[in-house]
């Protein structure tokens, strides 16, 4: 079997300040952008790389291309305009956002929210962590060459962006949970209709099963690639599927139960080896986990219930000064909004907490030296990172 | 939680805590003493995962809030430590210590608040390194005094072909051309009546 054995005797040596003396001139090293378009890239960022032969010695992490400066935008505007911002953020999981935001208003103003709404609230978060998962899914089969896996997930995602659309009237960017509880009830025959979207996506992953983790180019190219020791995952703050693929069993939802999980029954699904199959093979158990939740929601929601509480006029809507963080688990890990209010009618900061913040700059840069040019993609992919959350 | 403030008061200068959940507290502290604290809470009690750490500018009083949150996964609890720093204007001036060593992944954070607020960490990783922006000669723009109207309008300039409309007076020239404006309206309601 071939095996790459690079002459790390001409690689460059950290100075004093832990920065490394790369001279280009020498011909040994060479710059290559990684990004901002590129097939194994997730949204526009890049990593500029400095390879030696085909290993990368050095890679740093660039964003700044898709910074909107949300977090500014959203002092300058009422409670209630954030929200078309706040979905922004994060385009395959958007709801997130919706539900950190609205609970924080919530809890600084003192909301109560009615159980239906809550049970909505969960169900839109699972649905939208399908739609992350299924991206996740396809991106990093496309990654590594299975593309045909990326049609399935993307055609999957499709049908329940056509759920998202039938009960919020838009695909992407929801805007539907508002603090004080949801837009709307379920449509009639919802129920059903999604239960068909459930069972093409399981008949979809059962052939992606076969064809990603039974598959030798699949294992080859991800068995034993990308490790993360356990031992960073606190000094990185790695949570989530990365954790859990790593032995972590740390799942927002099961620890710190949020809506309605306390009254669910979900597994949190971990693997041991912190490579990047165990990470696919983790988010592949969690999408099914996912879906036995959405069945479970639909079951057991009650079928009638207030989904609004009365809110003041949120046009002249003052919140008293105050600060606080919410948390949940998406499909990457932990992510939370830290909401300061002054008194005014508008917030004072709102900070966003997102997952990729870590896993795709210091983890990233942590990871990437050592690794082969061509598995630079995958190991990105893998951490499953989307650089608005960076950027905000 | 309370505690744990309790045994942290006993040698430590700590604010009157905030106690905003059952798993989330604020509580303010010294800026010289928070590498100590945030060294025993990390290695001793089991505060190891650094969530995020911020700033909040409070320009009226002068002072920089930087929020330290940390979460002690295995007990659930979050807790928020603020520090608060005295407000300069100029770009910099104002200086936080880094922990980097503490949380590698801190020295992201600190390049931020570099960027967009003007807090410098001297002896962070790359703190001066460009994080987001290119080539920004500005005042930092995530405080409060940086105005981003005036910047969207000193900066970019109209698109031609673009007007603006009040919306409801729009909508009903759209959708209903016909129907009397409402000023109009009220007009003929008057001239009918005399």
């Amino acid at each position: 079997m071939f095996s790459f054995k690079p002459d790390r005797s001409q690689y460059p040596e950290p100075g004093p300040d832990g920065k490394l003396e790369i001279d280009l001139e020498t011909g040994k090293y060479l710059k290559l952008w990684h990004g901002p378009n590129h097939p194994g890239i997730t949204g526009n960022m890049s990593v500029e790389l400095t390879v030696c032969g085909d290993e990368v010695v050095d890679g740093k992490t660039h964003v700044g291309y898709l910074h909107r400066g949300f977090e500014k935008l959203m002092e300058r505007r009422t409670f209630i305009q954030v929200f078309p911002i706040v979905c922004r953020v994060c385009v395959p999981e958007p709801d997130f956002n919706e539900y950190c935001y609205a609970a924080a208003v919530e809890e600084l103003a003192d909301i109560d929210v009615p159980e239906m709404a809550n049970w909505i609230r969960t169900l839109i978060l699972e649905m939208g962590r399908f739609n992350s998962y299924m991206m996740a899914m396809g991106g990093i089969s496309g990654a590594l060459g299975l593309g045909v896996v990326g049609q399935w997930m993307t055609y999957t995602r499709d049908l329940m962006l056509d759920r998202f659309e039938e009960l919020t009237g838009a695909r992407i960017y929801h805007m539907f949970i508002l603090p004080g509880g949801v837009r709307a009830h379920l449509p009639e025959g919802f129920e059903a209709r999604m239960e068909e979207v459930l069972q093409t996506a399981e008949k979809y992953l059962a052939d992606a099963e076969k064809l990603m983790f039974h598959s030798s180019v699949f294992k080859t190219r991800t068995k034993g690639v990308g490790y993360i020791d356990p031992a960073l995952f606190e000094r990185y703050g790695v949570t989530g599927p990365n954790a859990r693929a790593g032995g972590v069993a740390k799942d927002v939802r099961k620890d710190s139960p949020y809506l309605v999980y306390d009254q669910l029954e979900f597994t949190v699904h971990t693997e041991t080896e912190s490579d990047i199959y165990a990470r696919t093979l983790v988010r592949y158990k969690d999408l099914q986990e996912t879906i036995q939740l959405i069945r479970q929601i639909l079951r057991k929601m009650p079928k009638t219930g207030e989904v609004m509480s009365n809110l003041p006029n949120v046009l002249h809507w003052k919140i008293p000064r105050g600060e606080t963080y919410i948390k949940g688990e998406s499909s990457r890990g932990e992510y939370g909004y830290y909401l300061v209010t002054d008194g005014t009618g508008y917030p004072r900061r709102i900070n966003v907490r997102g997952p990729s913040y870590t896993h795709a700059m210091a983890l990233l840069e942590h990871l990437i030296p050592g690794t082969n040019i061509s598995d630079v993609a995958a190991l990105m992919v893998s951490l499953h990172t989307y650089p608005p959350e960076i950027e905000r | 939680m309370r505690e744990l403030l309790y045994r942290l008061k006993d040698r430590y200068h700590l604010g009157t805590p905030t106690f905003q959940r059952d798993d989330l507290t604020f509580v303010t502290v010294k800026r010289d003493e928070l590498r100590a604290i945030l060294t025993e809470l990390r290695d001793v009690e089991g505060f190891t995962h650094l969530t995020f750490l911020t700033a909040v500018d409070w320009i009226e009083e002068g002072l920089f809030q930087l929020t330290y949150m940390i979460n002690n996964r295995e007990a659930n609890q979050s807790l928020g430590l603020r520090v608060m720093l005295t407000r300069e204007d100029e770009p910099g001036a104002t200086t936080g210590d880094t922990i980097h060593d503490l949380w590698p992944t801190a020295a992201t954070y600190q390049r931020e608040l570099n960027e967009m607020f003007g807090i410098n960490f001297p002896g962070s990783p790359r703190v001066d390194e460009e994080f987001i922006l290119e080539g920004w000669t500005d005042l930092p723009p995530y405080r409060r005094d940086f105005d981003t109207l005036a910047y969207s309008q000193q900066t970019y300039r109209e698109r031609p072909g673009r007007g603006r409309s009040d919306p409801k007076a729009h909508m009903q020239e759209t959708l209903y051309p016909d129907y009397p404006k409402p000023r109009e309206a009220a007009h003929a309601h008057k001239e009918e009546a005399k």
